[in-house]
């Protein structure tokens, strides 16, 4: 068994796991009525395929991938749509976005499912079906899976698959519980992804505080050749670039991916998905959420996508007096939501009621003393403190240059800070202003396009025009035109030649369907 | 002496050939720093500017005929980075310009629309969609919310709304707007 290789940083954080990990995990009620949102991964919203008033069954697409990177959406129980419109969504925002709302009959009739074997597919078509079945990583970036499942693109072959069942953050135990209960079924789906990349190794990782979980895997892993590897208690060792360096000693490049130095890592909901998907034909339409902090009973649900999170809060013994926040994530990472009528999505790894015991306090910001803090504690070997005074002072290229895109805003920067400075709100000021910068730029570069194309037009269709009277004109005409310049009674141009306001039309709208013309 | 002279000759005409060649391919396509500079104007084409779009804006500052601080889309950011470009200091946005909005698009009110194809005619950048006497549309994602299609509409059926706030371009605040009073404490202190 080889070492292990810390990475930089990071922070010994308080666990709070044993709340709510005592327990397996129970399915919760089904819901009177499904909120399932067409966007729950990274990349494009999915196109609904119900309308309002259709009948669904459990586990229908309602929605469509977009493009290649976008996810399938699936009805999680059978029953009628009744709209598809714009709801209140799990995000930092508050803001509503496109869902399909479904009004469950109660008879969980499920579509005609189909088990495949994925050896004998083509690996294009495992991935097809898992992209169909909207698989996405289940860690809580909701990044679509069959992406990166895609060894094409990548000159050299896999070197390490890592599965990654570290679960860093404190209080959240999903992760936990499925590793204890379905290691077998994990160990399933990690062959389907080993059979697509054939990484010469795979690792699992997961953090030394899960004995149980770890022992579950270790005998699941029996034969296969795949190895456990416990990893030191350290927050973010779950982050992805911190997992590779501390299971490979690879540094993946800072603006680069894992795969860049052959690496892929996946999260252990993930593979169990991927074996429902490959073995049962099924979609994702649930997941496991961790309720926990000042609930009355903290516990792992298995929750149907779309269940509103009060209906978890209700089932977990209701909120303890005092929650001030319900925040979806670990508290180093979550967000605090606006309302809990939000619906479960796979990006829901776990709803955190807060007190103000479980709040960090809050204290006076003062100004920073550059003590360097910050700089031991940034596990993606950033200077966090240059990143502040860049974003501080709005200067973006320079915030750039110290690598701002690099930042996994993990916080343990803002968590050491002597000064209390809420850095990392900094960071993701800045990240979404370079976004809005460039978006704004591309959107300026496509105006002086279509401007340059209608100036263009405008030309070519006054020289049209001129070549149209010259040609029209008889040249005798011509001629007595000229001889009568000099006390012209009617404009120069015969009435009939002058556009009309209906031929202009037609030329100005055929332009405008055909839009640019800037392209030759 | 001839044959330096008709060498010399020869020699003479080759390079202006050449030189003529070049200048003909080799063309420098436009004012690089006319170039420049457009690219930093937002590209509204409204004219706020007093001048014809962005671009014979640009050339104007290019030449020396236009200040840096007429265009009121691109408020200071945009002033920030011609001064930046040019070497001079920023300075505020000339009022008689007009003054900083939020983006704005364009939408035709399609109930009172009456197919006329003024507003198509007027748009610099052939956002609005239509045909004579049928209804007409903004194209929202093309519209650079310029306003030069309100005016020319004969029975003011456009109206101009503040882009919509959605998930996707929402966008995470400058943090002492949200931190408050611990703001203020930064600020006093910094
Ligand atoms: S920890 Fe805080 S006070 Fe210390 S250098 Fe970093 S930002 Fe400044
Ligand atoms: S939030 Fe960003 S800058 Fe701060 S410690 Fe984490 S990675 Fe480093
Ligand atoms: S004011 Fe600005 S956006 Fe409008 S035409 Fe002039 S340079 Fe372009
Ligand atoms: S639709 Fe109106 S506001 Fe929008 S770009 Fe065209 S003319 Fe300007």
């Amino acid at each position: 068994m080889s070492g292990l290789f810390p990475f930089h940083g990071g922070l010994k954080t308080v666990r709070h796991k044993t709340e709510s990990n005592q327990q397996p995990i129970r399915w919760s009620a089904l819901p009177h009525r499904l909120t399932v949102p067409l966007r729950q991964h990274i990349g494009a919203i999915a196109k609904p395929l119900a309308r309002a008033g259709e009948r669904v069954l459990k586990g229908q697409m309602i929605g469509q991938p977009d493009g290649y990177i976008s996810a399938a959406i699936h009805a999680p129980t059978s029953g009628k749509v009744i709209a598809v419109e714009q709801q209140p969504v799990p995000h930092p925002s508050g803001l509503p976005d496109w869902c399909v709302v479904i009004e469950s009959d109660g008879e969980e009739r499920w579509v005609e499912r189909q088990a495949v074997d994925y050896r004998r597919l083509h690996p294009s078509e495992v991935r097809n079906r898992l992209r169909s079945a909207g698989v996405v990583g289940l860690g809580g970036a909701a990044f679509p899976s069959a992406v990166k499942l895609n060894p094409s693109g990548h000159a050299e072959a896999l070197e390490t698959l890592i599965l990654n069942g570290a679960e860093c953050e404190p209080w959240i135990t999903c992760d936990d519980r499925i590793m204890r209960e379905r290691a077998a079924e994990i160990i399933a789906g990690l062959h389907v992804i080993a059979h697509l990349l054939e990484p010469r190794e795979v690792l699992i990782g997961i953090e030394d505080d899960k004995p149980e979980a770890i022992a579950a895997m270790v005998a699941a892993c029996a034969g296969t050749g795949f190895a456990v590897r416990p990893v030191p208690t350290r927050y973010p060792s779950g982050s992805v670039k911190q997992l590779v360096k501390l299971l490979t000693a690879k540094e993946t490049p800072v603006d680069g991916l894992p795969v860049d130095v052959g690496v892929q890592c996946f999260n252990v909901g993930t593979a169990y998905t991927i074996y429902r998907a490959i073995e049962f034909g099924e979609p994702v339409i649930s997941r496991t959420v961790t309720i926990t902090g000042h609930v009355n009973q903290p516990q792992n649900l298995e929750v149907l996508l779309g269940t509103p999170f009060s209906e978890l809060i209700a089932q977990s013994g209701g909120y303890r007096d005092g929650v001030e926040r319900l925040i979806m994530g670990g508290p180093m990472m979550g967000f605090a939501v606006h309302d809990d009528g939000v619906p479960v999505t796979k990006a829901t790894n776990c709803l955190l009621a807060a007190s103000a015991a479980e709040l960090a306090p809050l204290r006076p910001v003062m100004p920073c003393i550059r003590c360097g803090a910050c700089v031991d504690a940034c596990p993606a070997n950033l200077l966090p403190q240059q990143l502040y005074w860049h974003a501080r002072a709005k200067e973006f290229d320079k915030a750039q240059d110290y690598h701002l895109f690099s930042c996994i805003e993990c916080g343990c920067c803002s968590y050491v800070c002597p000064s209390h400075l809420p850095l990392v709100q900094y960071y993701r000021y800045a990240k979404n202003e370079i976004w809005a910068q460039e978006k704004e730029k591309q959107k300026a570069e496509l105006a002086r396009q279509r401007h340059q194309a209608r100036l263009e037009r405008l030309e070519r269709e006054k020289q049209e025009r001129d070549a149209k009277l010259r040609q029209k004109r008889p040249r005798h005409a011509r001629w007595r035109w000229k001889t009568r310049l000099t006390k012209p009674s009617r404009p120069i141009a015969p009435r009939r030649l002058r556009p009309r306001p209906n031929q202009r039309l037609k030329l100005a709208s055929g332009a405008i369907e055909s839009p640019c013309t800037l392209k030759r | 002496m001839w044959v330096a002279v008709i060498a010399l000759g020869v020699l003479a005409g080759a390079s202006g050939l050449m030189l003529g060649f070049a200048a003909v391919r080799l063309r420098v396509e436009g004012d690089p720093v006319v170039e420049k500079i457009d690219a930093i104007l937002p590209q509204t084409q409204c004219g706020q500017c007093g001048f014809a779009g962005c671009r014979p804006y640009a050339e104007a500052i290019a030449a020396g005929e236009a200040d840096i601080n007429q265009c009121p889309p691109g408020g200071e950011t945009g002033i920030v980075a011609l001064a930046e470009l040019l070497g001079r200091d920023p300075k505020p946005l000339n009022p008689e310009n007009g003054a900083e909005k939020p983006k704005m698009v364009a939408v035709i009110d399609e109930r009172n629309c009456i197919g006329c194809t003024l507003c198509i005619q007027a748009c610099p950048v052939d956002a609005i969609l239509g045909a004579a006497k049928h209804m007409h549309t903004v194209i929202a994602k093309e519209c650079t919310g310029c306003e030069l299609c309100i005016a020319p509409c004969p029975v003011d059926c456009i109206y101009m709304t503040p882009i919509a706030q959605t998930i996707a371009n929402w966008k995470w605040t400058y943090p002492l707007a949200d931190t408050g009073a611990r703001g203020s404490v930064e600020q006093a202190a910094a």
